[in-house]
């Protein structure tokens, strides 16, 4: 098989925010009622991490499992453990109405890095977003510009942003332009 | 500019994160149905200055469609409720009441 190559081949840009294209993780997108035990229960297991509550993510190393809505989950992990997490998962549900599926090659990863009020200030330019009260442990699905993604802050300083692949290049280009402007604030 | 609550995932955001779906409670008509019924159905909307019910979906958001009532003059928004509801709750109706008196929408009041 071939080897797994991320959207943009790494690309990064530098300056007071730092923006980067991140090598592709296994993504596995699971559909069922959240508020099932069973359905619950076996992702946590699969993760585990604890299912987040309503838009919360949790976050452990490269290991990230987002709620993304009441049907939803995203789990993000070391690729070399997607296929084996994957099997478990289904196996562990194939009597529920619920579906786990192998997301990792429909989006990209970006991740930004920089001082906690200039990355605020990139994504205010971007996203229909209050950034002035959103919190390390919330992820926020909204849009960047024109497309859909989703970003979240596993710790203060950093920023991760998740969009389809397919508008990878005119997200990095988003965000780099926006970090390129001088700040307002 | 509409700021909306989706009741699904809680955000709050303004209208360019959601997508208008049109009248709410439309109760479809189909086969069995007489012409009349079903060009109501398909045409017949109601249009109002003032108290409206619209369908959103959190488009760029949780992705889940919900119902929202609104007024079509002021744009300002009484609430949200859940897309699984034939009719809005009674509380919401309830504040429109207090702050549109007099108001009409098909059957409500
Ligand atoms: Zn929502």
């Amino acid at each position: 098989m071939s080897d797994p190559v991320s959207a943009l081949h790494g690309l990064t840009v530098e300056g007071s925010v730092r923006v980067e294209d991140l090598a592709p993780r296994g993504m596995i997108t699971l559909r069922g009622d959240l508020s099932d035990a069973t359905v619950s229960d076996a992702l946590a297991r699969a993760a585990g991490l604890a299912v987040p509550d309503r838009r919360g993510i949790a976050v452990e190393g490269e290991k990230r499992l987002a709620w993304m809505s009441p049907d939803e989950a995203l789990l993000i992990l070391p690729r070399a453990r997607l296929a084996a997490t994957l099997a478990g998962l289904t196996e562990t549900l194939a009597s529920s109405h619920a579906l786990a599926a192998d997301m990792s090659d429909a989006r990209a990863l970006l991740r930004l890095t920089g001082e906690d009020a200039a990355l605020r200030e990139v994504l205010a330019r971007l996203a229909p977003v209050d950034m002035a009260t959103f919190a390390t442990g919330e992820i926020r699905r909204t849009r960047l510009a024109q497309v859909a993604c989703a970003f979240w802050m596993p710790a203060p300083g950093t920023v991760e942003v998740i969009c389809f692949r397919s508008v990878a290049r005119y997200a990095f280009d988003l965000l780099a332009q926006a970090a390129a402007s001088p700040r307002i604030s | 500019m509409l700021i909306l609550t989706c009741p699904c995932c809680g955000v709050t955001a303004e209208e360019t994160e959601f997508h208008g779906g049109g009248e709410a409670h439309l109760k479809r008509e189909g086969p069995g149905s007489d012409d009349a019924a079903l060009e109501g159905y398909l045409f017949h909307r109601e249009n109002p200055r003032g108290v409206h019910f619209e369908r959103w979906r959190h488009v760029y958001g949780c992705g889940k469609w919900f119902h929202a009532a609104r007024d079509t003059a002021t744009l300002e928004v009484f609430g949200t409720y859940p897309a699984q509801s034939t009719r809005p709750p009674e509380d919401l109706l309830e504040t429109i009441r207090a702050k549109r008196p007099g108001w009409r929408w098909r059957d409500l009041a």
